[in-house]
């Protein structure tokens, strides 16, 4: 038996949720006496690749070209791979790409699929993993019952583990291509913070009133190099695009630092941020819910507070 | 194009969530049942399609015991044709696909579209599973659908942006948010045909499950919010180093 991470660098390069998935991939290979093998794909150089080692990644396949286009033949990559190794138990991110593969992958392989999982397993014998359910208002245990597993991990849920290894690398080929799927077109920004991995995030509800108010919004983020992000009024009045609202129907955070701006607290937006670390609400009704999901608060007007507060944590960061 | 919506029938998303004794299920009693949020809008979106004369025919279909017809009446009062109720109580997201799968084997469509997930379980599972199931092509975090001279035009979130694309059909989509906005809601007229719209019920398929849920419990309850006075940010900077520990 082995175990299978599987990961994508992002513009050439890997990022912390990346170094999460090897250690916690390592950290159960170690645990159930298996060999851990990591199958990256998508372009990345060399050097980047063996900084995989770092964190216990000693047997890596490359498949250095962009593969992300259709999902059905990502998942037959990851399928043939995870037979030829005799993978027990395949490790995704739960990002974009893990969320599209392994509902497909865990059809062709067989396998039970265990999405989001918190940490490690709780158990082995029977495997035994920590989920949410009922978006965040539930934290239940499932046992996997076949002989193959599939998880995606949620991000920051295991934290980044140091183990030194010296890592073997070798070209992976597969040469597959979509008869199914046509791209027209493609928009990305480069050099972006996503939403998803981003460490701290600055949102702002309807409490800022109005889209002219966003810019010292934008100007904490940035002294804080933080993504921006918005309640679901805020992204449904279309002062903000849909891709930033954050909540039980958008985006689902876990940062290490979530700035509640003018957001009351509705019980789907909590649905949204409950795994963030820490929460800090700014708010002008000081019985608005937000306070009772905070670990700070700040009870008073935002045209005032917000700008101030882009100022001392300037002034902290200059003075760190 | 005929388009098939699978919609999951889950409590209401401000229910306060009870356990039976024992922790191993979840106490009902009393939930309002609500279309899942994400179908919802997926269903949303094959009714503006329906109504700009693109889209023929919507299908819902729905894994569940009969308690679940008013869910199913709602979907047809807003707008949907027919509906296919997959008599069955699923027992893992595995399960539902498969019923979902055989039922529609049986059916002639273009597209299925399904949620990303359902607020109950929240197993991002059954859209892809339904896919390689039916071995058709899927597209998953769907923002937008447009039908031009009967080709589908998709935009979906990649990471950083988005991306257009065009899937072979039939084809199954997985949307999320910015498909539609806003969900429709039934007009008294929609309410009244829903009555006499044609709503199947077929056989489901065996209880297999892959996972098992065995323990429920309540989130930890957060500690209490520390106050910091508005004149005294420094405060706050202070704390978020010191004793938070994270800038």
């Amino acid at each position: 038996m082995s175990v299978l991470v599987y990961i994508e660098p992002r513009e050439g390069k890997f990022n912390k949720s990346a170094f999460e998935l090897i250690s916690y991939g390592y950290t159960i290979a170690d645990a159930t006496k298996s060999k851990l093998h990591v199958l990256v794909a998508g372009e990345a150089s060399r050097e980047a690749v063996a900084e995989l080692g770092h964190y216990g990644a000693s047997e890596i396949r490359h498949l250095n070209k962009t593969q992300h286009l259709d999902d059905s033949v990502s998942s037959n990559m990851v399928a043939g791979l995870a037979e030829i190794i005799n993978a027990g138990i395949i490790i995704m991110p739960h990002n974009l790409t893990g969320r599209a593969i392994a509902p497909r992958l865990a059809v062709k392989l067989k396998a039970g699929y265990a999405s989001a999982v918190i940490g490690i397993p709780v158990s082995y014998e029977p495997f035994t993993v920590i989920k949410k359910a009922f978006s965040g208002k539930s934290i239940t245990k499932q046992v996997v019952k076949t002989s193959v597993k599939i998880v995606t991990l949620s991000q920051n849920t295991f934290g980044v583990i140091e183990n030194v290894v010296q890592p073997v690398i070798e070209d992976f080929n597969f040469t597959e291509t979509s008869h199914s799927i046509e791209v027209l077109s493609t928009d990305v920004q480069t050099g972006k913070v996503l939403l998803t991995e981003a460490e701290i995030i600055v949102s702002g509800g309807r409490g800022m009133r109005g889209p002219e108010n966003w810019k010292p919004l934008e100007d904490l983020a940035e002294v804080l190099g933080a993504a921006t992000a918005c309640s679901r009024p805020v992204s449904d009045e279309g002062w903000r695009p849909h891709h930033e609202h954050v909540g039980q129907t958008g985006k689902v955070v876990a940062p290490t630092l979530y700035f509640a701006l003018g957001i009351s607290g509705a019980i789907q937006h909590l649905a949204g941020i409950n795994s963030s670390k820490v929460i800090v609400a700014v708010n002008k009704d000081p019985e608005a819910p937000i306070f009772s999901a905070a670990d700070y608060g700040v009870v008073g007007d935002l045209q005032i507070i917000l700008p101030r507060m882009t100022e001392v944590f300037r002034k902290y960061k200059s003075g760190i | 194009m005929n388009i098939i919506v699978c919609i999951s029938n889950v409590p209401d998303t401000t229910t306060r969530i009870k356990y039976k004794p024992g922790n191993k299920d979840v106490d009902y009693t009393g939930v309002q049942w609500i279309i899942n949020p994400w179908d919802e809008l997926a269903l949303t979106r094959a009714i503006e399609l329906k109504e700009a004369g693109t889209v023929k025919k919507i299908t819902v279909i729905t894994v569940a015991k009969a308690d679940a017809e008013p869910t199913i009446r709602k979907a047809l009062a807003s707008g949907a044709d027919e509906a296919i109720r997959v008599d069955a109580s699923p027992v893992d997201a595995w399960n539902t696909a498969l019923n979902l799968a055989e039922a529609l084997k049986n059916e002639q469509f273009d597209l299925v579209i399904c949620g990303v997930e359902s607020s109950d379980y929240n197993n991002w599972s059954v859209g892809g599973m339904l896919a390689e199931m039916l071995r058709i092509p899927s597209v998953s975090a769907v923002t937008s659908l447009q039908i031009e001279n009967s080709k589908p035009i998709i935009t979906r979130e990649v990471d950083g942006g988005r991306q257009q694309v065009s899937i072979k059909l039939p084809g199954l989509l997985i949307v999320q948010k910015g498909i539609a906005i806003v969900p429709r809601i039934p007009s008294m007229r929609g309410i009244m045909s829903a009555r006499t719209k044609p709503l199947k019920v077929v056989t489901g398929v065996s209880g297999e499950s892959l996972i098992e849920i065995v323990d429920y419990e309540a989130p930890p309850q957060k500690s209490s919010c520390k106050i910091i006075d508005s004149e005294n940010l420094e405060m706050l900077a202070e704390l978020l180093h010191t004793e938070a520990r994270v800038i």
